[in-house]
């Protein structure tokens, strides 16, 4: 009898340890900046970025232009190349690779691996012009996920169905509303199935009767799956409804984050402040 | 000269000139198949990753363009003495005007939307892939007026090839004149087919300028 309670003890330290095992799993970062730093040329856009996004987060991330933001989700996108700091999806370096024992930069056949599991829906949509918006969509699935043109189309079609666009998928994009081009943006970008999306100002650039069923079509997007999201936007009242966290940039700096109640409504920096007054006056909205 | 001028002349003049018409076609053809491919290539290659490769095609485009078709001809002429005249006339014409087609190429490259590039990134396409999936087909249709005019003054360069004695237009006209003492009526023939053929191909130009619009 004296034994039993340390044997109890004993099974409940592993179980905990087990949890812990798993939870240490779950919650490992998709995406990890540490200490990601920007410069062009003499300009220094980002200076030491420390940020995490796990499996499921959707981060929100505002701040003034030319704040950094966009260069933050570009890196990601290896669009750019960070000018110091580590970036790491899924547990592995994006920039550096081990070969024969070493760190060297990564060539273009370790980005291409890691870069399959990030999308990204542009400002300016970035649609094919040449391309129906079928083929906007099944081309990427066809020429790089090499899936059989039968099933690419009909991923395509329900994901176009899913944005709402199905009954255009014949139409070029220059006979579509920004709206509409920004929606099959999304499909061309969630059809290869990401792990993490990035939406770079998605928004911004449409007419403002446009915007409301762009970020419908997102926070229907948000809802479902466990995507990350890393999102920049404008649109306070839907980083609001649609942030698990609202990461606040300025000057290349993180300078303030939390859950959107904490962020939005009791910012405690000056800055932050300022930011958000200037929403409120209808100033900063674009 | 002082020559009257003699309709029955220039029509036998005629008559052998047209005979070798092919092979004008098929130089002027064939050479700007060459121009083409070459200045596609040079053009891809000018934007390497490699500041050796760059350099390299940088340079030897920046010669090609600096020293005349008739030298270069010439020169492949004696260089290459296994290769047949016409082989090396439509080599010559190709490379020649590839230059010039490789700063065609660019304009329209540099015409296409960096965020067409990004997207591609985005999407993981291969480079093959993006520059024959993506990029190319919109940077190709606004330049077709452009390699059509490139293709008109090719054409009207193909005389030279007679400086290596490959058998076209001019080679014949000159031939005709030492038989018969008659060149005036040998060498306009030789002009007024060159207008014949080249302005309807100007009036096809201006017609794609219409349709595909200008590049840049």
């Amino acid at each position: 009898m004296a034994g039993a309670p340390a044997i109890v003890d004993a099974n409940r330290a592993l179980q905990d340890r087990a949890r812990a095992r798993e939870d240490a799993a779950v919650r490992r970062p998709i995406v990890r900046f540490r200490g990601v730093k920007k410069a062009f040329g003499a300009m220094t856009v980002l200076e030491g970025i420390d940020l995490d996004l796990y499996p499921g987060e959707k981060v929100v991330v505002i701040g003034p232009s030319g704040s950094g933001k966009t260069t933050l989700a570009r890196m990601l996108m290896t669009l750019e190349t960070p000018s110091g700091g580590e970036i790491e999806v899924d547990g592995e370096p994006l920039f550096t690779m081990v070969r024969r024992g070493r760190r060297v930069p990564a060539d273009e056949r370790h980005l291409a691996r890691v870069r399959g599991k990030i999308g990204m829906v542009f400002q300016h949509f970035n649609l094919f012009p040449h391309m129906t918006v079928l083929r906007n969509v099944t081309e990427a699935l066809i020429h790089v996920r090499r899936i059989p043109p039968e099933e690419a189309r009909r991923r395509t079609m329900a994901m176009l169905e899913r944005v709402g666009m199905a009954e255009h998928a014949d139409k070029y994009p220059a006979q579509l509303s920004g709206g509409q081009k920004q929606r099959v943006a999304i499909a061309r970008a969630l059809v290869m199935e990401p792990k993490v999306m990035l939406f770079d100002e998605p928004t911004s650039a449409l007419d403002p009767e446009l915007v409301g069923e762009v970020l419908a079509v997102i926070k229907e997007i948000a809802a479902k799956g466990d995507m990350a999201m890393l999102l920049i936007t404008h649109e306070m009242q839907f980083a609001r409804e649609i942030a698990d966290r609202i990461v606040f940039i300025d000057g290349g700096k993180i300078v303030e984050q939390g859950p959107p109640e904490e962020v939005l409504l009791r910012p405690k920096s000056e800055r932050l402040k300022a930011f958000l007054a200037r929403f409120r006056n209808g100033m900063g909205l674009r | 000269m002082g020559d009257e001028w003699r309709w029955d002349v220039a029509w036998a003049a005629a008559r052998k000139i047209a005979a070798v018409v092919p092979v004008t076609i098929a130089a002027t053809v064939l050479g700007f198949v060459v121009a083409a491919a070459a200045g596609l290539a040079w053009t891809i290659a000018r934007r390497s990753r490699s500041a050796l490769v760059r350099g390299a095609v940088e340079a030897a485009m920046e010669f090609v363009r600096r020293t005349p078709l008739l030298v270069q001809l010439l020169f492949l002429y004696v260089a290459f003495p296994r290769l047949s005249v016409f082989a090396i006339g439509v080599i010559g014409l190709g490379l020649h005007y590839g230059a010039y087609l490789s700063e065609v190429y660019r304009a329209g490259i540099e015409a296409v939307d960096r965020g067409q590039w990004e997207a591609a990134r985005a999407l993981n396409f291969s480079r093959q892939k993006t520059w024959t999936r993506i990029i190319l087909p919109q940077a190709i249709p606004p330049i077709v007026p452009m390699m059509g005019n490139y293709l008109i003054v090719l054409f009207k360069e193909t005389p030279l090839l007679f400086a290596i004695n490959v058998t076209e237009m001019m080679a014949v006209a000159k031939q005709f004149g030492s038989e018969t003492f008659r060149y005036l009526e040998a060498f306009t023939v030789v002009g007024v087919f060159f207008f014949l053929m080249s302005y309807p191909a100007s009036l096809v130009v201006r017609w794609l300028e219409a349709r595909f619009g200008r590049a840049g």
